[in-house]
C-alpha cells in the first residue's frame, strides 16, 4: 500500500528559499555595477569590489544561483508530481542541493579574488569546474532515475525540457571547460585562438538556449496550465517546437562572433538558425499564451498569472529581437553596444526571472502547507514594480545602445570619425541612470517577495508533504 | 566521399527526422494519448487540496 509515500518536498522548499536569496544577491550586485557605470569612483578603487570582478559575480549569481535555484526546485517538483513517484534518491538531491550551495560560495569567494578563467559565464577556475560536473551528473541520475521510476505512461512535456536542459548543460559544460590547470587557481583552456572563441560561444549561446530557456519553458509548460486550470494549448505543437529547438539552437552560437576570425560562412551558419529559430521560438510563446484562451479573465485578479504570462511576452518579445541582432547587417550597428545588454535583460528579467518569481509564487504557499502566499497585495505590487523596472531598463538600453551604434560609425567626408569615443560614452550617462533605476525596481520588487516569502513560510508551523495518489497506476 | 559529404548527409537525416516528428505528432492516431499526457499536470488537484487543508488544521492545532 502506497497510501503514505510522499513527495519529496524537502530539497525543493531548500532550493525554493535559496531562489529568492541568490536572486537578492545577484541582482544587489547587478545594481551596485550599474551604479559603478554612473559614478566610476563609487567603491574607491578597492580592486575586489572593482567593475571587472563584480560583473562575473553578477552574471553568475544572478543565472546559476537565482535561476539554477530556480530550475532545480521547480524540476525536482514537477518530476515528481508528473511522474506521480518519489524522488529517485533524497541523498544524492540533498547533495545537489549543497554541492551546488558550495559551488556558489566558491564562485562568491573566488571572482572577487579575481580567480577567473576569463570565459564569459564559465569563469570559475578547474576545481570549482569538476564540483559542478559531479554536481550535475548527480542532478541527471536524480532527474532521469525518477522518470524511470514513473507510475504514468507518458512522460509530460515540461520533464522532456528539463531533461534536454540537463544534458545539454553537461555537455557544454565539460567541453568548454576543458582545460589545462597550472596551479591551483589557474588554467589554460584546451582550445586556442578562434577555434577558443567558437567552442567559448557554443557554449556562451547555448548556455542561453538551454540554461535559461528550455530548462524555463519546462517551467512554464508546468505553472502555466496549472495556475490558469487549464490543459496546456496544443500539446502537438509543444512537442513540434521542443524538437525544433533541439535541432536549431546548437548552431546559433557563431552570431556572438560576426566581423571577427571566424570564417564567413561559420558567422553565416550562425545567422541563418539564429532566424530559424524565432520559430520555435514564438511556438513556445503562443502555446502558453493561448493556454489562457478562455480563462483570460482570471488574468484580472491573479497576480501570479500575470507574472506568467508578462513572462511569456517578454520572451515573445526577445525572441524575436535576438534574431534581429544575429542578422550580420545589423549586428554591425548593435554589437559590443548596450543594445545588447539591453536584450540580455529583456530576456533575463523580463522571461527568466518574471516566469521564476510567479513559479515560486505558486510553489512556496503548497511547499510549506499553506492556501496561499500570505499577501496576494504584495504579490501584485511585486509584479508593477518589476514590470515598470524591466521596460525603464530595456528602453534606457535600447536607446543608449543605437546611439552609441550610430555614433561609433559616423565618419566625416574626408573619412575621419565624426565621434571620439569619450563622446558616445558621455552621451549614454542619462541612460546608464535611468538603467539603474530600473534594476534598483526590480531588486525592491524582490524585497517585497522575500518579506512575503518570509511571512508566508514563518507562519506554516506544520509541513507536510504531499502524498503520492496511489490510485494512479491504476488508470493511467 | 569525404568529410563534407557526411555533414551534407547527416544535416538531411536531421531534417527528414524532424519532418518524421512532425507527421507522427500530427497524425490523428496520437490525438487521444496527446489530450491524455496534457492532463498529467491537472489531473492529481484533489491529491493536492487534500493536502493542503489537512496541513493547514495541522497548523491551527
Amino acid at each position: 500500500m502506497e497510501a503514505q509515500a510522499t513527495y519529496n518536498y524537502k530539497v525543493v522548499r531548500q532550493f525554493s528559499i535559496m531562489t529568492v536569496v541568490w536572486g537578492i544577491v545577484g541582482m544587489l550586485v547587478g545594481v551596485i555595477i550599474a551604479a559603478q557605470l554612473v559614478w566610476p569612483d563609487l567603491t574607491y578603487g578597492i580592486p575586489f569590489l572593482s567593475y571587472g570582478r563584480l560583473r562575473p559575480l553578477h552574471t553568475n549569481a544572478v543565472i546559476f544561483a537565482f535561476g539554477g535555484s530556480a530550475l532545480f526546485a521547480t524540476s525536482y517538483y514537477v518530476v515528481q508530481r508528473t511522474c506521480h513517484t518519489r524522488l529517485f534518491s533524497d541523498g544524492l538531491a540533498a547533495f545537489t542541493f549543497w554541492g551546488w550551495q558550495v559551488v556558489i560560495l566558491l564562485a562568491a569567494i573566488t571572482l572577487p579574488l579575481g580567480i577567473t578563467t576569463s570565459k564569459e559565464y564559465a569563469e570559475l577556475e578547474w576545481p570549482i569546474d569538476i564540483l559542478i560536473t559531479l554536481v550535475w551528473v548527480t542532478y541527471a541520475v536524480v532527474f532521469f532515475g525518477t522518470i524511470m521510476k514513473r507510475k504514468t505512461t507518458h512522460i509530460y512535456v515540461a520533464n522532456w525540457f528539463f531533461g534536454a536542459f540537463i544534458l545539454t548543460v553537461a555537455l557544454l559544460h565539460v567541453v568548454n571547460s576543458a582545460e589545462l590547470p597550472v596551479s591551483l587557481f589557474k588554467s589554460y583552456s584546451a582550445y586556442a585562438g578562434v577555434q577558443d572563441a567558437m567552442v567559448q560561444w557554443w557554449y556562451g549561446h547555448n548556455a542561453v538556449g538551454f540554461f535559461l530557456t528550455a530548462g524555463f519553458l519546462g517551467m512554464m509548460y508546468y505553472f502555466v496550465p496549472k495556475q490558469a486550470g487549464r490543459p496546456v494549448y496544443s500539446y502537438r505543437l509543444s512537442v513540434v517546437h521542443f524538437w525544433a529547438l533541439i535541432f536549431t539552437y546548437m548552431w546559433a552560437g557563431p552570431h556572438h562572433l560576426h566581423y571577427t576570425a571566424l570564417p564567413d560562412w561559420t558567422q553565416s551558419i550562425g545567422m541563418l538558425f539564429s532566424l530559424i529559430l524565432l520559430a520555435p521560438s514564438w511556438g513556445g510563446m503562443i502555446n502558453g499564451i493561448m493556454t489562457l484562451s478562455g480563462a483570460w479573465h482570471k488574468l484580472r485578479t491573479d497576480p501570479i498569472l500575470k507574472f506568467l504570462v508578462t513572462s511569456l511576452s517578454f520572451y515573445g518579445m526577445s525572441t524575436f529581437e535576438g534574431p534581429m541582432m544575429a542578422i550580420k547587417s545589423v549586428n554591425a550597428l548593435s554589437h559590443y553596444t548596450d543594445w545588447t545588454v539591453g536584450h540580455v535583460h529583456s530576456g533575463a528579467l523580463g522571461w527568466v526571472a518574471m516566469v521564476s518569481i510567479g513559479c515560486m509564487y505558486y510553489l512556496i504557499p503548497r511547499l510549506f502547507g499553506r492556501d496561499q502566499m500570505y499577501s496576494i497585495k504584495l504579490i501584485t505590487a511585486h509584479f508593477w514594480i518589476a514590470t515598470i523596472g524591466v521596460v525603464l531598463y530595456i528602453a534606457a538600453m535600447w536607446i543608449a545602445g543605437v546611439a552609441e551604434g550610430l555614433m561609433w560609425r559616423a565618419v566625416n567626408p574626408d573619412g575621419t570619425l565624426t565621434y571620439s569615443f569619450a563622446e558616445a560614452v558621455k552621451m549614454t550617462y542619462p541612460f546608464l541612470t535611468i538603467r539603474l533605476t530600473g534594476g534598483l525596481m526590480f531588486l525592491s520588487g524582490m524585497l517585497i517577495m522575500a518579506y512575503n516569502v518570509f511571512k508566508t513560510v514563518s507562519g506554516a508551523k506544520a509541513v507536510n508533504d504531499a502524498a503520492i495518489p496511489a490510485v494512479a497506476g491504476a488508470h493511467a | 566521399m569525404d568529410i563534407n559529404d557526411l555533414r551534407s548527409i547527416v544535416t538531411v537525416v536531421s531534417f527528414v527526422t524532424f519532418l518524421g516528428i512532425v507527421v507522427w505528432a500530427f497524425s490523428g492516431r496520437r490525438k487521444s494519448a496527446f489530450d491524455e499526457a496534457a492532463r498529467l499536470p491537472l489531473d492529481d488537484d484533489e491529491f493536492e487540496q487534500v493536502n493542503v487543508n489537512s496541513a493547514v488544521k495541522a497548523a491551527e492545532r
